[in-house]
């Protein structure tokens, strides 16, 4: 095993994937290599089709790379684990359970006393703000309301690395921007490494420390792209959209090569 | 001060009594639909027997009139007078042995085979061949396994409620969202924890529709089950009317079948609106 540099939480070591589809195989990964330190927000970025998603699956422990491995904290991932937690774009929170319940879910597992689940569970709802909604099912609930019960779900489960695939996708610009300020301030008070996937390149630019490019057909990671503005940002400032342009014009000249030298108004 | 607030206060009352008035118009309305059309029904055959003289069939007060002896006894003093009570506790036994034998079954057995690829692969096929059998064609096998007594009856009433729920429980488990699972899995559930806690719940809406319609066939199955040579149950007394010619002891067992089989059938609903509550698709 490779010596790892001080405070890294994630490296990814020559991971590669291939799917079966019919007859074909399809490489979905070429070989990525990636160290993310802790406490840091990085944004995965690209077309959809760029595995993207894949390789947050691959660290997530949901999928196996062909090759390569995935280190948290120097151990491989063979399998999910309660170290990291995957919020989905869809929230995945279980309907027959209430929103306490849901956030208890991981304490739970771990055989803990009833009394200290409880306790648990009720700090989580507090982080995420949702004490009058504590006793209702998922169903009853917005969609903004499902995405904070799912972070908090698995931050209760003491996850040191949050897997965000999508999480505000589905959600209307008003509710993602207020959920991407309490992020940001969970972010903040707790310090866990945030592995983000979107393919909006203003939320990238806002929420991160470094952002990846990533291109399709197979996919990989084109630039590493580190952002140096200062927090909190503002997304109407020239600084903020310089980056921002910088960023786009990157994206778009790996999904459409050919229009690469047009000018950017297309 | 006092005066604004019943002003107020007035409107906002008057429309919410009107509706609550309403409401309960319309739930005496689905009353008196739903028992009228029966007491129509009952009064059509009434006419029916007059009208063509038919010994055959008996009319609603000879059936009434048999209903009475045998729930009470005191008008015919003969071996049904009275047994009412007897025949239903007989059947019940049968009809719950082997319905709850059934989901004791087939739910564990239908969780495993939708979750578990290998056992599915295993008993897939069989369970495809063996279930367009008719729980009557297992009639002969079903006395020669078990002879002539309650058990031939609990192993087709089994048999006929166990496809239901194996078969949705299958279902349930197969359409539940696979990102359940994986949050389960994240949130480090694994083994019988992930059935107890995940597997099941997230399948029980299908589970609990398997139980439904399994409840209703192991009401049609007691009478079949009973023709086994059992002396006593609902199917034996709807038996011996056949073989004694006694039409309207026929009727009666039907009557008192159908209306158990309902009243059991709202017991299941209840308990599943209350189960399900948590889901929308389940309300009523």
């Amino acid at each position: 095993m490779a010596r790892l540099p001080p405070q890294t939480r994630l490296a990814i070591r020559g991971v590669t994937k291939r799917f079966m589809a019919d007859d074909d195989e399809i490489e979905a990964l070429a070989r990525v290599d990636l160290t993310i330190l802790e406490g840091e927000f990085v944004c995965l970025i690209g077309a959809s089709g760029c595995g993207k998603s894949t390789l947050l699956r691959i660290v997530a422990g949901f999928e196996e790379p062909t090759a390569g491995e995935v280190l948290i904290d120097r151990k491989p991932v063979t399998c999910p684990g309660s170290d990291r937690g995957m919020v989905f774009q869809d929230y995945a929170l279980f309907p027959w359970m209430t929103v306490k319940q849901n956030i208890g879910f991981g304490p739970r597992q771990r055989q803990l006393p009833r009394r200290e689940v409880e306790e648990i569970a009720g700090e989580f709802v507090r982080l995420v703000g949702l004490e009058r909604f504590a006793d209702r099912y998922p169903s009853q609930l917005s969609g903004g309301m499902k995405q904070r019960v799912a972070i908090a779900r698995v931050l209760a489960n003491n996850a040191n690395v949050l897997l965000m695939d999508e999480p505000f996708g589905a959600l209307d610009a008003l509710t993602r921007e207020q959920l991407q300020q309490e992020l940001l301030q969970i972010w903040a008070r707790t310090r866990v490494t945030i592995i983000f996937v979107t393919h909006s390149v203003e939320e990238a630019v806002l929420l991160a420390d470094r952002v990846l490019v990533m291109s399709a057909g197979p996919g990989r990671i084109e630039n590493d792209i580190a952002i140096d503005l200062p927090r909190p940002r503002d997304v109407s400032s020239p600084e903020f959209n310089s980056v921002r342009r910088d960023v786009a014009r990157r994206l778009t000249s790996h999904i459409a090569p050919a229009h690469a030298l047009a000018p950017a108004g297309r | 001060m006092s005066e604004n607030v019943t002003a107020l206060g007035e409107p906002a009352q008057a429309p919410a009594a009107a509706r609550r008035r309403r409401r309960a118009f319309e739930a005496l309305q689905a009353v008196a639909l739903g028992a009228g059309f029966p007491i129509l029904l009952v009064f059509l055959w009434h006419l029916a027997v007059i009208q063509t003289g038919t010994r055959l069939i008996p009319s609603p007060r000879q059936v009434g009139v048999m209903m009475y002896d045998f729930a009470f006894g005191g008008v015919y003093d003969d071996a049904f007078s009275a047994t009412i009570l007897t025949h239903i506790g007989k059947s019940m036994q049968r009809v719950y042995g082997g319905f709850f034998l059934a989901a004791l079954i087939g739910i564990p057995l239908g969780l495993m085979i939708g979750r578990i690829k290998l056992l599915r692969h295993l008993l897939d096929p069989t369970i495809s061949l063996l279930r367009p059998i008719p729980v009557t064609a297992w009639l002969p096998l079903s006395m020669i396994f078990f002879g002539l007594g309650p058990n031939a009856a609990i192993f087709l009433v089994f048999l006929g409620a166990f496809y239901p729920i194996l078969l949705n429980t299958i279902f349930g488990v197969r359409s539940v969202d696979a990102r359940l699972f994986e949050a389960a899995a994240m949130l480090g559930c694994s083994g019988s924890a992930m059935f107890r806690q995940v597997v099941f719940p997230a399948a029980l809406p299908a589970i609990v529709n398997g139980l439904r319609i399994a409840h209703g066939f192991a009401w049609i199955l007691i009478v079949v089950g009973e023709m086994t040579g059992v002396p006593t149950g609902l199917g034996a007394v709807i038996m011996d009317g056949r073989t004694l010619s006694r039409t309207d002891l026929v009727v009666t067992g039907m009557i008192v079948i159908g209306a158990l089989g309902f009243l059991t059938d709202r017991i299941i609903v209840m308990i599943s609106n209350r189960l399900l509550r948590w889901s929308p698709q389940h309300h009523g």
